[in-house]
C-alpha cells in the first residue's frame, strides 16, 4: 500500500511536468495549426536560459525561472516573425518542414554553445524530502508542481477570460472574420507563439533543476509533449492537463508494476488504445475552441 | 631539335611529379578511425574520450609519430545511436580508408559497428563496451581493452564480504551494456551467496527514475548495483536521497566519474563506491605511476575538466594500443595490422596491455585483462575504500 502511494505521488509530480510541456505545444499545435517539431528546443533553451542566468549573471532561481520565460518568448516571437508569418498561406507540411529545421539547428547550436557535457542547475530548496506518513516528495520536486498548476490555470483563464484570449480563438477560428472585426491577426499569431515558446521554456528551466541540462534533452520532452497534446485533444489546455497527469500516472504505475524496461511502451499503448476508442482525444468536447 | 628538347622537358616534368608524389605519399599520416557519442545523451563521456585519444596522438607525433609518419585521427560522431555506429564505421572504412578503427564506447553501438568491421576486413579496438557478447561472437577483428562485466565481476568478488552485500537489487540502463552488467554481478553475488531481489531497467534517455526506486525500495535490499552512463548515476542518487532510500550504492562500468558525482550530486553521492579502471586521484598507485601522473598532468594542461580523467584515459589508452600494433606491422593493413594487435605488450595508463583469445575457436576476438579498482565517495572527496587504505 505504502508502495503504490508513492508511486502515485511520483506519478502525479510527473504528470505535473508533462502538462505543463503540452499546454505550450497544445496552443501552437491546436490553435495554430502548426506542428511544432521545434517545441523541445525551446524546452532546452529555457533550461540553458536558467543556467546561464543563475551561473554567469548571478541572479537568484527565481528571476532566473523569470528570465528563462522571457527568453522563450522572446525567441518564440522571433521566430514567427521571421520564419512562419512569410508562410502563413502555406501548407501545415511547409511549416512542419521549417520546425523541423529549426529543431535541428537549435539542438546543434546549443551543442556548439554548451558542448555535450549535462549541466546543473543549482536551487535554493533543501535536497532532504517532505515526508508524509509512507510517502515522500522533494520540497523542489513541490515547487515545480506548484508552478505548473500556476501556469496552467493562468493560461486557461488567459484564453477563456481576457480580450486577448478571445482574440486568439476567433483568429484562429476565422481569420477573416476576426481581421473585420478589428482584430490585428498578425500580432495575434505572434503572441500564441510567443506564449507557447514561453510555456515550454518555463518548463525547461524547472525541469532543468529537477534533472539535467544537455543539449538533446527536448527531444523526450518534445515527444511527451505529443503524447499529452494527442491524449488531451489538440487545442484543448484542460484536456491537455489531464492527459498530462494521467500520462504521468500509467508510466509510474506500468513501471512499478509491470515492467521498468518498458516504461515508455506503457504509455504508448495508452495513446494508442485512446486514438482507436476517442480519436479526437479523451476529454475532446463535442465543439473544440481549435 | 626544340620539339625533341619539348619532349625531353614534359617526361622530366612528370616524371618529377610522380616522384614527388611518391615521396608526398610515404610521409603521408596515418589515419586512424575513432568513434565516439559526441552528442546525444552520453555526450560527455565520449568528448573525453577523444580528448584522450588526441593526447595520445600528439604524443605519438611529438616522438616522430609511427615509422617515420605522423598520425592523424578521424573522429566521427555515432550521436550515441547503434544506427550512426554501423555508418560511421563504413565511411571511415569505406572513404577514408583507414587501416584501424577505436570505439564505439556503449556496448550496443560497438555491436552495430561490427558487421562492418567483418565486412569489410578492418580491426577494430574496443576501450569502453562491456558486454560479453562482444568478444563471444567471433568476430575476429575485435580487441578490448576494457573488462567485459564478467572481468569487472570477478574483480569485485573478492571485497563482497567486505562491502558488507547481503541482499542487491539492480538498477541498469536497458542496452547490452546495462543487461550484461546485471547478469554478470548477479552469477557472481549469488554464487557469493548473497540474495538477488528487483533488477530494474531505464531508457538510455530516461530522466526520472522515481518508479524504479519505489520498487526497488520495496525489495528491500540493503545495496543497489546501478549501471549506466554518470548523467543516470547522477538523477539516481538524486532521487533515491529524495526517496529516502538507504543503501549502499555501487556503480560498475567505470563510467561513473565520482568527480562529477561529487559536484552535480553532492551529497546524495556521500558513501557511494566504484568500480573504476583508472585512479587520477593518486595517479602514483596505477600499475604504471609515472605514465598515470603524465597523462594526469597533461590533461590539466590542456584544461580538460578533471571529471573526464575516468573515461579519457580509455582514448589514450585505444589509440596508443593501435599505433604499436602499426608500427609492429611495418604498414597500415588492416589485415598486417589484426595480425600485429595479437603481438602488442604494451603499457598503457590502466596497465598492460595484452590480447588473450576469447570467443569461438578459429574465428576468436582478442580480449585484454585490464587492471580494476574500487574508490569510495566519503566527505566530499575520491578515497580508497577502508579495506582497501594502506593498512
Amino acid at each position: 500500500m505504502a508502495e503504490l502511494l508513492q508511486h502515485l505521488v511520483n506519478g502525479l509530480v510527473l504528470g505535473g511536468t508533462y502538462a505543463l510541456l503540452g499546454i505550450g505545444l497544445t496552443l501552437i499545435f491546436g490553435l495554430m495549426n502548426v506542428v511544432n517539431f521545434a517545441h523541445g528546443e525551446f524546452y532546452t533553451l529555457g533550461a540553458y536560459a536558467a543556467f546561464a542566468a543563475l551561473g554567469l549573471a548571478g541572479l537568484n532561481f527565481f528571476l532566473a525561472l523569470l528570465g528563462a520565460i522571457a527568453a522563450g518568448a522572446l525567441l518564440g516571437a522571433l521566430c514567427e516573425v521571421s520564419l512562419l508569418r512569410p508562410l502563413r498561406r502555406e501548407s501545415i507540411d511547409t511549416t512542419m518542414l521549417v520546425m523541423i529545421g529549426v529543431w535541428i539547428a537549435m539542438q546543434n547550436g546549443e551543442l556548439l554553445v554548451w558542448g555535450g557535457v549535462a549541466q546543473s542547475i543549482p536551487h535554493p530548496f533543501p535536497t532532504a524530502p517532505l515526508v508524509l506518513g509512507p510517502v515522500s516528495v522533494a520540497p523542489l520536486r513541490l515547487f515545480v508542481l506548484l508552478v505548473a498548476a500556476a501556469l496552467i490555470a493562468a493560461s486557461y483563464l488567459l484564453i477563456q477570460r481576457t480580450k486577448l484570449g478571445r482574440a486568439m480563438r476567433a483568429t484562429f477560428q476565422d481569420a477573416e472574420t476576426a481581421a473585420l472585426m478589428g482584430v490585428r491577426i498578425e500580432r495575434i499569431h505572434t503572441a500564441t507563439f510567443a506564449f507557447g515558446a514561453a510555456l515550454a521554456a518555463a518548463a525547461g528551466a524547472l525541469l532543468g533543476s529537477i534533472f539535467l541540462v544537455y543539449p538533446s534533452m527536448g527531444d523526450l520532452a518534445s515527444l511527451k509533449a505529443f503524447s499529452v497534446v494527442i491524449l488531451g485533444g489538440l487545442g484543448n489546455v484542460p484536456g491537455a492537463t489531464l492527459g498530462g497527469l494521467l500520462l504521468g500516472v500509467v508510466e509510474e504505475l506500468g513501471a512499478g508494476y509491470v515492467s521498468s524496461g518498458y516504461r515508455d511502451a506503457v504509455g504508448f499503448v495508452i495513446i494508442i488504445v485512446v486514438l482507436v476508442l476517442r480519436p479526437a482525444g479523451l476529454f475532446a468536447r463535442s465543439e473544440r475552441i481549435g | 631539335m626544340p620539339k625533341r628538347r619539348a619532349v625531353f622537358l614534359t617526361v622530366l616534368v612528370v616524371a618529377a611529379l610522380m616522384a614527388a608524389t611518391a615521396l608526398v605519399e610515404a610521409q603521408a599520416p596515418i589515419k586512424i578511425g575513432v568513434i565516439e557519442p559526441l552528442s546525444g545523451p552520453v555526450a560527455a563521456s565520449g568528448n573525453y574520450v577523444r580528448m584522450g585519444a588526441e593526447i595520445a596522438r600528439d604524443w605519438i607525433n611529438s616522438r616522430g609519430g609511427i615509422n617515420g609518419r605522423k598520425v592523424e585521427l578521424l573522429i566521427e560522431d555515432n550521436k550515441s545511436d547503434p544506427k550512426e555506429a554501423a555508418s560511421a564505421a563504413e565511411k571511415l572504412i569505406v572513404r577514408d580508408k583507414v587501416p584501424a578503427i577505436m570505439g564505439a564506447w556503449g556496448s550496443s553501438m560497438t555491436l552495430a559497428a561490427m558487421p562492418k568491421l567483418e565486412e569489410y576486413g578492418v580491426p577494430m579496438v574496443v576501450e569502453t563496451s562491456s558486454a560479453a557478447t562482444i568478444t563471444k561472437r567471433g568476430n575476429p577483428w575485435i580487441f578490448r581493452i576494457s573488462p567485459p562485466s564478467e572481468m569487472e565481476a570477478l574483480g569485485l568478488e573478492q571485497y563482497v564480504d567486505k562491502l558488507g552485500v547481503k541482499r542487491v537489487d539492480f538498477l541498469a540502463v536497458n542496452t547490452d551494456w546495462g543487461r550484461g552488467s546485471i547478469g554478470a554481478f548477479g552469477d557472481m553475488l549469488k554464487k557469493k551467496g548473497v540474495a538477488v531481489g528487483a533488477a530494474e531497467f531505464m531508457e538510455q534517455s530516461a530522466t526520472d527514475m522515481n518508479a524504479q526506486l519505489t520498487k526497488i525500495k520495496a525489495a528491500g535490499g540493503d545495496t543497489l548495483f546501478v549501471t549506466t552512463a554518470v548523467e543516470q548515476i547522477t538523477l539516481i542518487m538524486k532521487q533515491a536521497q529524495e526517496q529516502r532510500l538507504a543503501r549502499k550504492i555501487v556503480t560498475t562500468g567505470g563510467s561513473s566519474s565520482p568527480t562529477q558525482l561529487i559536484k552535480q550530486a553532492g551529497a546524495a553521492a556521500e558513501g557511494s563506491y566504484h568500480i573504476v579502471f583508472f585512479m587520477p586521484w593518486f595517479p602514483e598507485a596505477m600499475p604504471d605511476g609515472k605514465l598515470a601522473k603524465a597523462f594526469v598532468d597533461e590533461w590539466a594542461k590542456r584544461g580538460h575538466p578533471f571529471e573526464g580523467l575516468t573515461e579519457g584515459f580509455r582514448g589514450h589508452d585505444g589509440v596508443a594500443t593501435i599505433a604499436e600494433a602499426i608500427k609492429l606491422a611495418g604498414n597500415d593493413d588492416p589485415k598486417a595490422v589484426r595480425d600485429a594487435l595479437w603481438r602488442v605488450s604494451l603499457m598503457g595508463v590502466n596497465g598492460p596491455i595484452k590480447f588473450e583469445k576469447d570467443g569461438p575457436a578459429g574465428k576468436e576476438s582478442g580480449q585484454s585483462r585490464p587492471s580494476i579498482f574500487v574508490v569510495q565517495i566519503r566527505d566530499g572527496k575520491v578515497t580508497l575504500p577502508d579495506f582497501l587504505a594502506k593498512k
